[in-house]
């Protein structure tokens, strides 16, 4: 039954595919190698959530979040990828259940990966406090499974960002590969004007919300480790790629990116937009970033901001 | 949630073997159909919520014409729907119909 | 209960813990004789932003360097995460996952970590402290605070009152110690009026060694009815392929 639970695929080779616009069972069937997806409480298992009926608002049969198992360029991995279009992708207490269960026996299981494929606005409202118990329970999971060994690879380009609480669980990985559209941020555009005034955000400016928090500026900056075209084709090859440069967790680790992070804040702590970030880094006309396409982009950003391995 | 269903007599059984598809996301305007090879091959059953309420008539139409043109027998479609349109959820249906029947190759 | 009282009701051998200008707690104190804690946090209702995370995450790796016997306490009155575009350019996310890090690596080393929550919390410093220790016990005022009623009803477009009466009926959404209880984030609720040191030492006796329990203790008090039997049964179906 391996592929029955499979939406049929969008017209076209896999590298045409728009990793923003696919959906999580379209981005999982051509991220993996087919037909080797498994999943586990798939939709006919109708695991819903028991709190959206409170507020009269409809389920969905896998609560957004897909778990299972596959194969990635013939090794066996643990996968789970969030539905940004339903509830924008999030934290329920069943759809962040499934993950940390994911987690709890990838502990175990030696030398396993686990993908996942952020798509997140969040903790979801209706269920907050559910919502957030269950990212500290992921979180929790995460950073057990790593001190064991295990590799954690996040993927973020989908419509609904990484945000919140999600932004928090991506800071947990191993490895993130992000593609333009990626946003990561824990406190979304709207949230920062609603509490603090346009003066301070300017939800509305769309460049803005991308420069600061999308892919790019995360890959210079070191809070993504590769970058991915917003293609399924170049995150399935940036995420083999990312398995090789996971690195276990421990407290070498963590003094690494104590490091890191300091000298982050001391690097653009002044700086007040992300075209002064840039420009520190060195990059000669940072105004042309934003427009860059992908190729030019990696080179540039290789040159810039090596990823910094062990301090994640 | 308004909660429908409809039982039909098919003429025939759906082809292929697989035995669940999934297709669609529920979002504003959009559903999700999911898809099982579970009754007798002569039947077919489409039960659904929907968020918008009083379109029964509608949706028992759009389920006929969709069960008189595929004769999906054998097949439970069951719906989450956030309020698609009647075109959407045709295609939906058909979607659902023609992805059980793909077979492994 | 104020901060001051409960260092004094905590360590009644003394203590050095101080708050500083920026909100944040750190020091330590003797909660018995010899029994020294580790004291980390947040006071005055201060939003959590990267400076503080970063100082904070420093002082637990310092602690961790020395490999103490523990406990490490977390006492919190904070705000939410730090709005700010400064922050969010820094890459927030980031610093506050590597806070929530330190606290759990400190407890994989076998240092007990424990959060005290006194006064308010929310969202992403909640989860980058709190929710991070290993038991997260909380006196009777505290406010802990996922989101807002106002907000949520902002956003549901519900009226305000429609969802004080829905929170009436179920813990998963609105705010407040009772239903974090019930939902298995807050442990245990201390006893003001008696010694916060006796308590401690008590709590310390009863640590049972290990796993995250929460969503058990959600299950077994109607407040998460499903999450401890999905995660497990994801967990059972993973192990059984490998």
């Amino acid at each position: 039954m391996t592929e029955a639970t499979l939406s049929p695929p969008l017209a076209g080779a896999p590298s045409l595919i728009s990793w923003y616009e696919a959906t999580a069972r379209q981005r999982l069937a051509a991220l993996l190698d087919p037909p080797s997806f498994d999943e586990f409480l798939g939709p006919d298992q109708r695991e819903v959530s028991p709190h959206l009926p409170i507020f009269d608002l409809p389920e969905q049969f896998d609560d957004g979040m897909i778990v299972g198992r596959g194969l990635l360029d013939g090794c066996p991995v643990l996968v789970a990828a969030q539905e940004g279009r339903f509830m924008g992708g999030a934290f329920g207490e069943v759809h962040g259940a499934k993950l940390t269960g994911l987690l709890r026996a990838a502990r175990d299981i030696p030398g396993v990966t686990v993908l996942i494929l952020f798509d997140t606005g969040g903790v979801r409202l209706q269920e907050a406090n559910a919502g957030e118990l269950a990212i500290a329970e992921i979180m929790r999971a995460m950073i057990e499974a790593r001190r064991a060994g295990t590799r954690v690879v996040g993927l973020i380009g989908g419509r609904a960002g990484c945000y919140g609480g999600g932004g928090l669980i991506a800071g947990c990985c191993s490895v993130l590969v992000v593609s333009e559209q990626g946003r990561i941020s824990v406190s979304g555009p709207e949230v920062i004007e609603t509490n603090r005034g346009v003066e301070e955000f300017d939800a509305r400016d769309r460049a803005l919300v991308w420069r600061t928090m999308g892919g790019k500026h995360r890959r210079l900056i070191g809070g993504a480790d590769l970058f991915a075209g917003d293609s399924v084709d170049s995150f399935r090859a940036a995420a083999i790629t990312a398995i090789q440069r996971a690195e276990p967790f421990s407290q070498d680790v963590l003094a690494a990116e104590q490091a890191r992070l300091k000298e982050r804040l001391s690097r653009f702590g002044a700086c007040t937009d992300a075209t002064e970030v840039w420009a520190a880094l060195g990059i000669e006309r940072p105004e042309l970033v934003p427009a860059m396409v992908t190729d030019d982009f990696i080179t540039l950003a290789n040159s810039k901001q090596e990823a910094h391995r062990g301090a994640r | 949630m308004e909660r429908l269903s409809f039982l039909h007599k098919a003429e025939r059984r759906a082809g292929g073997r697989r035995p669940m598809a999934i297709v669609g996301v529920v979002a504003s305007g959009n559903l999700e159909v999911l898809v099982e090879r579970v009754l007798p091959s002569t039947e077919c059953v489409v039960e659904i919520a929907t968020t918008a309420h009083g379109f029964g008539e509608v949706w028992r139409a759009v389920v006929a014409d969709f069960v008189e043109r595929r004769s999906p027998g054998g097949l439970k479609f069951s719906i989450n729907d956030g309020g698609a349109r009647p075109d959407t959820v045709a295609l939906r249906l058909a979607q659902g119909a023609r992805t059980i029947e793909i077979d492994t190759l | 209960m104020g901060l001051d009282d409960i260092l004094v009701s905590l360590f009644p051998f003394g203590h050095d813990v101080v708050v500083a200008d920026d909100g944040l707690i750190l020091g330590s104190g003797f909660f018995a004789a010899e029994r020294l804690a580790e004291v980390v946090g947040l006071a005055k209702r201060t939003a959590l932003g990267v400076e503080g995370a970063l100082a904070l995450a420093g002082r637990l790796l310092e602690i961790l360097g020395r490999s103490p016997e523990g406990p490490i306490l977390v006492l919190l009155d904070s705000d939410s995460q730090r709005m700010s575009k400064r922050d969010e350019l820094l890459g927030l996310n980031e610093f506050l996952a590597h806070l929530a890090k330190a606290l759990i690596l400190a407890d994989l080393n076998g240092i007990p970590t424990i959060g005290v929550l006194y006064g308010h919390t929310a969202a992403g410093a909640f989860i980058a402290t709190a929710l991070a220790t290993r038991i997260l016990v909380a006196l009777p005022d505290a406010e802990p605070e996922v989101m807002d009623l106002p907000s949520m009803a902002r956003i549901t477009k519900l009226p305000l009152a429609v969802l004080q009466d829905k929170a009436r009926d179920t813990p998963v959404f609105a705010p407040g110690l009772a239903n974090l209880a019930q939902t298995g984030a807050v442990h245990k609720t201390w006893n003001p009026s008696e010694s916060l040191s006796a308590q401690l030492q008590e709590l310390l006796m009863q640590l049972d060694p290990g796993g995250d329990r929460r969503d058990i203790l959600g299950r077994e008090r109607n407040g998460r009815p499903k999450a401890a039997e999905i995660a497990s049964r994801v967990e059972a179906l993973a192990r059984s392929y490998a």
